[in-house]
C-alpha cells in the first residue's frame, strides 16, 4: 500500500493523468456562447421585459381590473383607470417601475385577460434610472412590437395550463 | 562618426531581439487565457482581432490609459523601481538566449551563469515592489515570493549543473551543440520534470502562485500597483515564464536543434524550432494551471528542500559517477 502509493507520487500519476483529461478537454465543443453574436435557447415561459399586449383588432386587452398591481409582491406596478366615452372600463395609466420589479410573472399569471406578459426580450438596459420607468405607451408599444413571438409562446404553452 | 556606427549597429540589434521578445510576450498572454478558457470549455478572449489575437494590445491601450497611484505612505523611489527592475531583469536575460549556430546577441562563455545570475535577481523587484507598498498584504506576498524564489533557484541551479556535467561549458550555445546526438531530456529526464516544476515555482505560476494568492492575499506583491506599473509587473512575469520556457529548450529539448537531422526537418530554420519547443513548454505550463489547484506554503517549502534538492543532489552524484566510470567526461 505505502509502496504503490510511494510509486504513484514519484510518477505522477495522478497529475499526468490530470494532463491527458485537459488536452481532451481542449478539443471538446465549448459551452459558452459568443455571446452578442450568438444568443442562447429561451423558453416560452421566459419572464423578460413587460408588455401590454392588444386584440387583434386593435383594442387594448386590459380591462383595468388592478389583479396585477393588488399581486405584484414588489408593488411595482400602478393603475389609474377611468369609464371610456364608449362605456368599457380602461386604464388611463399603467406604470411598471422596472428597477423595482423582480421579474416572477404572477402579474401575466394573475392577468384574465393575457394583457400584461413578460417577452422574452431581457436586452432593455438603459444609461439612465427614467427610462425604466415604463408607462402604458412603451408597454403597449411593447407589446406591438412582440405580437408574434408572445402570441406563439402563449400558444405553446398553453397545453401545460 | 566609427564609434557611433558600432553603437547603432548594436541598438539595432537589441531592438531586433527586444520587439519580438515583447510582441511575443503579449502573444503568450493571450494563449495562456485561450489555454486556459479552452480547458474549461470556455472560449477566451476571442474579439480584439481575429481569433482575439490583439486581446493583450487593448489590455495594455488601457493601462497605459489608467491612472498611477501611488500610495502615500509608500516609499516613492523604490515603488517606481520596483517594476521597472522586473521588467529590465527579465528582458535582459534574453541577450544571451541563442535562437541558431550564430544568432545570439552576447554569445559569453558564461552564458548559464548570467541567466542564473539574471533571474536570481528578479526576486528584488518583488520584494522592493512588496516593501515599497507599505501595506500588509504585499508585503505578506513578497516574503513568500522571495522565500519560493530562493528555495526553488538551489534545486534549478543543481539541475543546470546536471546538465554542464554533460557539457563542459557554460555557454548555451555549446550547450545546444552537446545534444547534437541525444538530447539531454533522454539520459536526464527526472531533471527535466524537476526543472519544469520549479521553473513553475520560479515564475509564480500555479500550482506555486502563492505570493498572488487572491484568497489570502488579494493579489500580493502587485496590490498597490495600478496602470502601468501593474501591466510592467505584468509584462515582467510573462517574459520570465518565456525564458524559463526557453532555457528548457535549450538545456533538455536541444534548443534550435530538429528533432531528427533528415532532409525535410533541417530545412526549416532554429530559430523556429527553438520558438516551436518553446511554444510546446508553454502550453504545457497553461494546461498546468488549469489542471492544479494551489499548494499550501508548508508544502511548497517541503516540496523544495525535502525532495528536489536531494533528488537533484543524487542526480548530480549518479550522473557525474557514470560519465567518469565510463571516462566520458567533456574534455575541452
Amino acid at each position: 500500500m505505502k509502496i504503490t502509493r510511494f510509486l504513484k507520487t514519484i510518477l505522477m500519476t495522478d497529475f499526468i493523468s490530470g494532463l491527458f483529461i485537459a488536452v481532451k478537454e481542449l478539443f471538446k465543443t465549448k459551452k459558452t456562447i459568443n455571446y452578442p453574436f450568438e444568443k442562447g435557447k429561451i423558453s416560452p415561459r421566459y419572464r423578460g421585459e413587460h408588455a401590454l399586449r392588444r386584440y387583434p383588432n386593435g383594442e387594448e386587452r386590459c380591462i383595468a381590473c388592478k389583479l396585477c398591481e393588488a399581486v405584484c409582491p414588489a408593488q411595482a406596478i400602478t393603475i389609474e383607470s377611468a369609464e371610456r366615452s364608449d362605456g368599457s372600463r380602461k386604464t388611463t395609466r399603467y406604470d411598471i417601475d422596472m428597477m423595482k420589479c423582480i421579474y416572477c410573472g404572477l402579474c401575466e399569471e394573475s392577468c384574465p385577460v393575457d394583457a400584461i406578459v413578460q417577452g422574452p426580450n431581457f436586452e432593455f438596459s438603459t444609461e439612465t434610472r427614467e427610462e425604466l420607468y415604463y408607462t402604458k405607451e412603451k408597454l403597449l408599444d411593447n407589446g406591438d412590437r412582440w405580437e408574434n413571438v408572445l402570441a406563439a409562446n402563449i400558444k405553446s404553452d398553453n397545453p401545460y395550463r | 562618426m566609427e564609434y557611433l556606427n558600432i553603437v547603432f549597429q548594436e541598438i539595432y540589434k537589441i531592438l531586433f531581439l527586444l520587439i519580438p521578445v515583447l510582441v511575443s510576450v503579449a502573444m503568450i498572454v493571450w494563449l495562456d487565457r485561450r489555454v486556459w478558457a479552452f480547458v474549461q470549455k470556455r472560449q477566451g478572449p476571442n474579439v480584439v482581432g481575429p481569433f482575439g489575437l490583439l486581446q493583450s494590445l487593448a489590455d495594455a491601450l488601457k493601462y497605459i490609459f489608467k491612472e498611477i497611484i501611488i500610495p502615500a505612505s509608500s516609499n516613492k523611489v523604490i515603488f517606481i523601481l520596483a517594476p521597472i527592475i522586473t521588467m529590465t531583469l527579465a528582458m535582459i536575460a534574453w541577450a544571451v538566449i541563442p535562437f541558431g549556430e550564430d544568432q545570439v546577441l552576447a554569445n559569453i562563455n558564461v552564458g548559464i551563469l548570467y541567466i542564473f545570475a539574471v533571474s536570481s535577481l528578479g526576486v528584488y523587484g518583488i520584494i522592493m515592489g512588496g516593501w515599497a507598498s507599505n501595506s500588509k498584504y504585499p508585503f505578506l506576498g513578497s516574503i513568500r515570493s522571495a522565500a519560493q524564489m530562493v528555495s526553488y533557484e538551489v534545486s534549478i541551479g543543481i539541475i543546470i549543473i546536471n546538465v554542464l556535467l554533460c557539457v563542459g561549458s557554460l555557454n548555451l550555445s555549446d550547450i545546444v551543440i552537446a545534444q547534437k546526438n541525444m538530447w539531454f531530456i533522454i539520459p536526464l529526464f527526472p531533471m527535466f520534470v524537476i526543472f519544469f516544476i520549479s521553473a513553475l515555482a520560479e515564475t509564480n505560476r500555479p500550482p506555486f502562485d502563492l505570493p498572488e494568492a487572491e484568497a489570502e492575499l488579494v493579489a500580493g506583491y502587485q496590490t498597490e500597483y495600478s496602470g502601468m506599473m501593474y501591466a510592467m509587473f505584468w509584462l515582467g512575469e510573462y517574459a520570465n515564464i518565456l525564458l524559463m520556457c526557453a532555457l528548457g529548450s535549450i538545456l533538455f529539448l536541444g534548443g534550435w536543434l530538429s528533432p531528427i537531422d533528415l532532409y525535410p526537418f533541417n530545412l526549416i530554420p532554429g530559430a523556429i524550432w527553438l520558438i516551436f519547443k518553446i511554444l510546446l513548454l508553454f502550453i504545457l505550463f497553461a494546461l498546468v494551471k488549469a489542471i492544479v489547484p494551489r499548494y499550501r506554503y508548508d508544502q511548497l517549502m517541503r516540496l523544495g528542500w525535502k525532495i528536489f534538492l536531494p533528488l537533484s543532489l543524487t542526480y548530480v552524484v549518479l550522473t557525474a559517477s557514470y560519465l567518469f566510470y565510463f571516462n566520458l567526461l567533456p574534455t575541452n
